[in-house]
């Protein structure tokens, strides 16, 4: 009888991008706490099937405004690989210059709307507008600035147009790669009291060791769009083999699948690459990083956020590196494409499966596409960073909870809420307040 | 007598749109100056059961959506479909290709039977819709204009003609002559051509002329031997749900 209590609870608390946390402490003992995180079941994996692989792009960076250049170029990583087409070196770095540009975009939005309100005691951006008023405007000139450039690059930041499976279908100009120079230097110039706004903030004290996921590769370069699957606890796969890392499981408790690896969970987004990739951060997003506090291995999940910003300290600096090296080598205009649906046959079709494993700004994201001969998809998969961080903030709530059991229920609340907010779980579940409930407390 | 209230809400959907409302930059202010937004979830805390104007994103695709977007309908003196998803069905229609308990098993397996599911219809198939805003994503100056004239009181008129009108303007050379199929000949104009000018095809998001130049089009076809079943199969993308369309609701019209 028990159990068919709890599936109705459960299923009446599953409305459209509420996220849900249940904590159940009885007598001062923690007996459940755990994370849902739900919205409306779009079934992208299933829809896809039957289409073209070229239209996989267009289709699948729909699966999220916010990540839709980092869907773009793992939708384009997966299909290419499973039709056997080789991107040249000049499309794999302009999509990396892509992927800085969307780092960028996502990361000042969370830090800033997001995070910053928790932090400077308010409920969301809009009552900093008076109280704040600099802040709010630096944080949306900045925003809008990675805007503009993808509006050279890609035509516009939600749903790239010109990046698909072959290359571009518009490549910059001398003057759009001066345009972006000028734009990136000037968020570069906004960068500097964003760092110093950082440096304020106060991020809670919390600790536990946990397994940190995320690409890694034998080159200098941090990695964000090539490589192979690695961990913190020193394990490494090839992106094909993601299936040996994510293990989606299903929990009695909750609807969401949920993905261990080495351990009972791990984590997946900035702080996990920043643990796995230190090293390889250009010199000034390293010393930040020291500033900081971040080392590997860092296991406070607070200071995600923290890693965001040496992020996008590195991501300025490697995205300026990449414009200038264009404006010294040029851009070879003769690669660009023209593609359709493969209407022509310019691109040769296989049948096949390729695997896309890209660091999106939340963690690794995978595609995976199985294709016939003429180029139809038949099966696909899609597995997005926060559900795989989902185990590991239940398994972060588990620890804490009982830490903080002596405050009053809105400071556990609020706790608990930064906990998630800090991972930066598809901003729509994070943006408002979770409902907390306290059941036998 | 104060601002107007205007909130956003969300149903199935990528959320984009209402991020483009937040790529406004600063001048995003200067929008909330005119304007008390009193629930955007995406970006605030704060929720809102009094409101002027709704501004509607996403499909309704669940028994529950049903049953919120007529309570908001009940609230709001104007409600605005917001993008793609809201106006057409968008790239969500693509589901009732299927039959839907094989879709569900698809992607859920075993959990299916959490995963309640209808076939997807835009907003204007459920309740009443006073103004559209077409695109995926939405094209921010036409979102202006028909905030406007929401907050004027006056009726916004969707171009009619086909983005082939637009794009002309824009002297792009014709992606039917470079051998590709385009959905420009058939869909709504107001979006400037803006895929087309970026070197990619209409992929057709702003929905459907109301009487397309069926004869050209064929005409078109025929010149370049393209089966049509090829540009069905594209116009099934993201305007799938138009089949749900009824005499009561037709398309673009106030029920």
């Amino acid at each position: 009888m028990g159990r068919n209590v709890k599936v109705n609870v459960e299923y009446l608390t599953r409305v459209e991008g509420h996220g849900n946390i249940v904590v159940n402490v009885k007598e001062g003992k923690l007996e459940e706490c755990r994370l849902d995180i739900v919205e409306a079941p779009r079934f992208f994996e299933g829809m896809l099937r039957g289409r073209s692989i070229f239209e996989a792009q267009h289709i699948t960076s729909r699966i999220c405004g916010i990540c839709s250049c980092g869907h773009t170029l793992a939708s384009i990583q997966a299909a290419e690989s499973a039709i056997g087409f080789t991107p040249s070196e000049q499309t794999r770095k302009l999509r990396k210059f892509l992927l800085h540009l969307e780092t960028l975009d996502s990361h000042i939005l969370h830090i800033y709307l997001l995070v910053a309100p928790d932090l400077l005691g308010v409920k969301s951006f809009v009552p900093l507008i008076n109280t704040h008023n600099e802040v709010v405007r630096r944080a949306l000139r900045m925003k809008k600035t990675c805007n503009d450039m993808c509006d050279i690059l890609v035509g516009r930041h939600v749903h790239p147009i010109s990046c698909i499976v072959g290359g571009f279908t518009k490549l910059p100009r001398p003057k759009d790669l001066d345009d972006m120079l000028a734009l990136l230097r000037k968020f570069e110039e906004d960068m500097k009291p964003t760092v110093d706004l950082a440096a304020t903030l106060k991020f809670p004290e919390f600790q536990r060791e946990t397994e940190y996921v995320g690409l890694v590769n034998d080159t200098e370069e941090y990695p964000f769009l090539e490589g192979d699957v690695g961990s913190t606890d020193g394990m490494r796969v090839k992106k094909e083999e993601y299936r040996k890392v994510t293990n989606e499981f299903v929990v009695p408790h909750s609807s969401a699948k949920h993905a261990k690896w080495n351990r009972s969970s791990y984590m997946v987004g900035a702080l996990a690459r920043v643990n796995l990739n230190y090293k390889k951060l250009l010199p000034r997003a390293k010393a930040l990083a020291d500033a900081l506090g971040i080392k590997p291995v860092t296991t406070n999940s607070y200071l995600n956020t923290a890693a965001q910003l040496v992020e996008c300290v590195h991501c300025v600096e490697d995205g300026i590196r990449i414009l200038e090296e264009f404006k010294t080598d040029g851009v070879n205009h003769g690669e660009l494409v023209t593609v359709g649906l493969n209407e022509r046959g310019t691109i040769p079709v296989k049948a096949g499966r390729g695997v896309g494993a890209v660091e999106v700004p939340r963690g690794i994201l995978f595609h995976d596409y199985e294709v016939d001969a003429t180029g139809k998809i038949v099966n696909a998969n899609c597995i997005i960073p926060t559900s795989q961080n989902c185990n590991n903030i239940e398994h972060d709530m588990r620890k804490l909870v009982p830490e903080i059991l002596d405050r009053s229920d809105e400071e556990i609340t609020h706790r608990l809420e930064m906990l998630v907010r800090a991972y930066d779980p598809c901003i729509s579940c994070s943006a408002h307040f979770l409902n907390v409930k306290f059941v036998n407390r | 007598m104060g601002k107007v209230r205007v909130a956003f809400f969300d149903f199935a959907c990528c959320e984009g749109c209402q991020l483009q409302v937040a790529n406004m930059g600063e001048s995003l202010l200067d929008v909330l100056g005119a304007i008390d937004v009193v629930e955007f979830r995406e970006v605030m805390s704060e929720k809102s059961n009094d409101y002027d104007v709704a501004v509607i994103e996403g499909s309704i695709t669940t028994p529950h959506a049903v049953e919120r977007i007529k309570e908001i309908r009940k609230t709001a003196k104007i409600l605005i479909a917001y993008g793609s998803c809201a106006t057409i069905g968008g790239v969500n229609g693509m589901k009732n290709n299927f039959d839907l308990s094989d879709i569900r098993n698809y992607v859920y397996q075993d959990k299916a039977r959490f995963f309640e599911t209808i076939p997807t219809r835009a907003v204007h198939q459920v309740v009443p819709v006073d103004y559209f805003v077409h695109g995926c994503p939405v094209y921010l100056p036409e979102f202006v204009k028909v905030l406007k004239c929401a907050l004027a009181g006056i009726p916004y008129r969707v171009p009619d003609s086909a983005v082939c009108t637009e794009c002309k303007l824009n002297e792009n050379e014709c992606m039917y002559d470079k051998g590709i199929t385009c959905l420009g000949p058939v869909t709504r104009a107001g979006c400037n051509s803006w895929c087309v000018n970026n070197g990619n095809i209409c992929y057709g998001c702003r929905g459907m002329v109301t009487n397309p130049a069926e004869n050209g089009a064929k005409d078109i076809l025929e010149k370049y031997q393209i089966p049509l079943e090829w540009v069905e199969n594209k116009m099934n993308m993201y305007n799938k749900a138009r089949e749900q369309d009824t005499e009561r609701n037709p398309d673009g019209k106030k029920c």
